[in-house]
């Protein structure tokens, strides 16, 4: 060692400190060794062009060291990914910060890789004898994409889940080891535990430390053949340690503000506005259980694989071709030619080519990411009174070509121009389904943590056996409120507040069931002016029955029935439904029941408790609007205790539905599930 | 001579025993884990099997399509699911028939499931936008490279519908079973 070395290597004093650094020196050589890391000249000084791969190592190292606290509380399996996620993401102490930084810091180490290899390839620093260091650094880069990718699954979310199946189904198409590799990255014919273990290995194992492997090449090689300076050289030369350490360090620093930046301003601005913030909401996203049997149309990849989605979309109508030329000949031709850039650009012009190419691709990717966007969040800036004209004839042509043309009279401008309005309208309508798919994808994800957070935690078949028993979320599709099917083909179930409810009501063919066995909804019912309407048995053959005669001439007859007994008869139905009015009393309660139960009053006609009227002749009240009641009315409505040979076209469900679905809906709509703020089942009306 | 032609060959076999010995040393566990992880490959999907899923009366003959879950066990390397849905199906029915058309809800393009259009008028997968009509077929230009996977159907006497369900390579021209 020299005496150079001696004097400026730090801590080379000679009290006690200095004693023990000169006696480990003498066993392991490490100042020749720290000397060796921090004093690189950097010709022409330190500058901050050169910082980016150095901020590429920091978050590398970032990825590694939350990766490393992310794994000592990650569970992969089909049962526990998603639950641990979860414990990690909304129960455990900063886990929200630690998942946070992890999440955006992968998506920052895309956006540096891009800009690392930007600089590489204008400044031409891939040129001899640089070459080998270049094919080094795109392994590098194609090892951190690796990462991305797999870890996306890792979460088990329906967004993992999705974007996974289509990812691994491209890996299939590759020909001859497609299916093999597939198969066996999947872990097997189907997606499940194997996928998830696989993938964490790859994640955390394999792939890590393959880039370690590849990063110490990359960085002795970096040493041996120095920096590559910028040219011309007009200023003095600096020393790595402190110079460009320095401008490296504030680049991490910056890196990391811009980072918790994106993490903590939406925080911020709820805590600026007033709200309170919910951590286990900030930072990284955990979107609802992985289901295989549940589609996910907002199924997307990640924003920085948004480009690759697109470019396959640019191969519609060629068939497998297109797949094939899309997902792996194009990418491996642009990957091929990366390669040979060192080769390449020993040729006259070649560097330039080089630097066009790479423009061009990064540009490319830019247009097609833009065009993604654009796909997705069209309806939000396209005005929908500009295509009120192609939405009509759309309807009424049902995109037929000759009735579009007889339409227009088959005057070929308008036809040309009614085309184009017609495609921009199918646009808007697809992003008007991209973003309600989204909406309720966060809608299920939050529904999905906050029965995760019960006191009773998740049961060990897992989060999604919750979901799936859950009737805030299944019973409106099971009443088919999304697409408009099954119940809600026939039924409304509208809030009689809402704006848009009369004109809802009068599209239905059977009666709204918002709030069906509460006191508001049997008021409506025994209110003369509302029961033939189309809100009740307004649109149904019940609407010139028995019972709307009766509560017309009869309990619209001050004389006969006194507000004050229909009262007591809300009062009573809604405990037998089991949600009793908060104003009722029990004696308001009994006098209804007697009500009922009279032969002179309902109990004419319908049977209730031991009043000996029979069935038969109108629906049972006995538990009337119980979760009983109505699962055995929806499993079949011509049965004698309900409608019997009365019943208007209900079908009998239970040929449909399985039990526990026919009681999913009962629930659903009894308003009986599990909310947070009381902390059991509830009606929530 | 004779004695450095000796000690030349001593040291390529030092040599050839060196790396034989370090070799089949570092090898063994390195074969070891891939032996295990190769092990996807001899798993094999089972074939087709034959789902109840729904009723006749279910899908009414008014030719537009019906979804439903195939519900059945599942087995995933170490855990059972009993009556899980493994999949789904599209159902439909022209007017006055009896026969049911069956279709695979997984898009034939990257896996992804098959839904209504926005406006209900044909098939589209919300993953790349595929369109197909009601019977499967394509609807041009379309990113899938072919038709939706049609699916063996039986009606059976009492009128249950039971559907022979099976997974079909996604990304390719020619409809091939999953081994």
């Amino acid at each position: 060692m020299s005496d150079t070395t001696r004097r400026t290597t730090p801590g080379a004093g000679k009290g006690p400190l200095g004693r023990l650094a000169d006696f480990l020196d003498d066993r392991t050589g490490f100042r020749a060794l720290v000397h060796e890391a921090l004093f690189e000249r950097v010709p022409g000084g330190a500058r901050w062009r050169y910082v980016w791969g150095s901020t590429l190592v920091f978050a590398f190292m970032t990825q590694v060291v939350t990766g490393l606290f992310l794994w000592a509380n990650y569970a992969p399996s089909a049962q526990t990914a998603w639950e641990s996620v979860f414990y990690i993401q909304h129960e455990m102490t900063g886990g929200w910060l630690l998942r946070g930084i992890h999440h955006v810091m992968a998506q920052a180490m895309v956006v540096l890789l891009a800009l690392h290899l930007l600089q590489v390839v204008i400044d031409g620093a891939y040129k001899a004898p640089r070459e080998v260091n270049f094919w080094l650094g795109l392994v590098l880069m194609m090892l951190v994409l690796g990462m991305a990718l797999t870890g996306y699954l890792l979460p088990w979310d329906q967004k993992g889940y999705w974007a996974t199946i289509v990812a691994t189904n491209l890996a299939g198409i590759v020909p001859f080891v497609g299916p093999s590799l597939q198969q066996l990255v999947v872990g097997g014919p189907d997606y499940g535990h194997h996928t998830l273990t696989r993938f964490f290995a790859l994640h955390a194992g394999f792939l890590p430390a393959t880039l370690v492997l590849f990063l110490v090449v990359h960085l002795a090689l970096f040493r041996k053949h120095g920096l590559h300076a910028k040219q011309p050289i007009t200023r003095p030369d600096a020393m790595f340690w402190p110079d460009q350490v320095l401008k490296d360090a504030v680049a991490m620093l910056a890196v990391m503000a811009v980072v918790l930046g994106v993490i903590l301003v939406p925080a911020v601005r709820t805590m600026l506005a007033g709200g309170a913030v919910d951590w286990g909401h900030v930072g990284a996203e955990l979107g609802a259980p992985a289901d295989p049997s549940e589609s996910y149309a907002a199924a997307r990849p990640e924003w920085y694989f948004l480009f690759l989605f697109q470019f396959l979309k640019v191969f519609e109508g060629w068939g497998a071709t297109g797949e094939f030329l899309g997902a792996i000949v194009v990418p491996g031709l642009i990957m091929a030619v990366m390669f040979l850039m060192p080769i390449i650009g020993g040729w006259r012009l070649g560097h330039r080519f080089n630097v066009a190419f790479t423009l061009g691709i990064v540009a490319g990717a830019g247009l097609l990411t833009a065009l993604a966007l654009d796909e997705d969040y069209c309806s939000l800036w396209i005005d929908r009174a500009s295509l009120a004209d192609a939405e009509k004839l759309a309807d009424e042509t049902a995109g037929d070509d000759a009735k579009i043309a007889a339409a227009l009279g088959h005057d070929a401008t308008r036809i040309a121009a009614m085309r184009k309005k017609l495609a921009t309208l199918e646009a808007y309508r697809n992003s008007r389904a991209f973003l309600a798919a989204s909406r309720q994808a966060r809608i299920d994800a939050d529904r999905a943590v906050e029965l995760a957070g019960r006191p009773e935690r998740i049961p060990p078949t897992g989060a999604l056996d919750l979901v799936r028993q859950d009737p805030l979320t299944r019973g409106p599709r099971l009443f088919g409120l999304l697409e408009g099917r099954d119940c809600a083909s026939c039924h409304a179930h509208v809030d009689p507040q809402a704006a848009d409810a009369a004109t809802r009501f009068a599209a239905a063919s059977a009666p709204n069931l918002y709030g069906f066995g509460s006191a508001a909804w049997v008021r409506g019912l025994l209110d003369p002016d509302r029961v033939a309407g189309p809100e009740y048995y307004g649109n149904t053959a019940h609407k010139d029955g028995d019972m709307v005669g009766y509560v017309r001439d009869e309990m619209g007859d001050a004389e006969k029935w006194k507000p004050a007994e229909i009262e007591a008869v809300t009062a009573a139905l809604a405990a037998e439904a089991g949600l009793p009015d908060a104003d009722a009393t029990p004696a308001q309660v009994e006098q209804g029941r007697a009500l009922i139960a009279s032969a002179e009053r309902c109990g004419s006609c319908h049977n209730f408790r031991d009043n000996g009227t029979g069935l038969g002749t109108a629906p049972d009240l006995t538990g009337w609007g119980s979760r009983e009641w109505i699962a055995g009315l929806v499993a079949n409505p011509a049965q004698e205790r309900f409608y019997g040979d009365d019943n208007d076209r209900m079908p009998a469900f239970e040929k449909l539905l399985s039990p526990q679905q026919i009681g999913l809906i009962a629930d659903w709509l009894r308003g009986a599930w599990y909310r947070a703020e009381t902390g059991h089942r509830h009606a929530a009306r | 001579m004779v004695h450095r032609e000796r000690s030349e060959r001593r040291g390529f076999l030092t040599e050839a025993l060196a790396v034989v010995c370090g070799g089949l040393a570092t090898l063994t566990p390195l074969g070891a884990g891939v032996w295990a992880f190769l092990d996807p490959l001899r798993r094999r999907g089972g074939g087709a099997r034959l789902i109840p899923v729904t009723e006749l009366e279910a899908i009414p003959d008014d030719g537009l399509p019906r979804r439903f879950a195939v519900i059945a066990d599942r087995k995933d390397a170490w855990t059972g699911y009993a009556a899980e849905p493994i999949g789904a199906v599209w159902l439909r029915r022209e007017q006055g028939s009896e026969a049911v058309q069956a279709l695979s809800a997984t898009c034939p393009h990257a896996g992804c499931s098959v839904d209504m259009a926005p406006g209900g008028h044909c098939f589209r997968c919300p993953c790349h936008n595929s369109e197909f009509t009601f019977d499967g077929g394509i609807v041009s230009p379309s990113p899938s490279p072919r038709a939706m996977d049609k699916l063996e159907c039986e009606v059976g006497a009492d009128g249950t519908v039971a559907v022979a369900w099976r997974k079909f390579r996604a990304g390719i021209a020619a409809q091939v079973a999953q081994s």
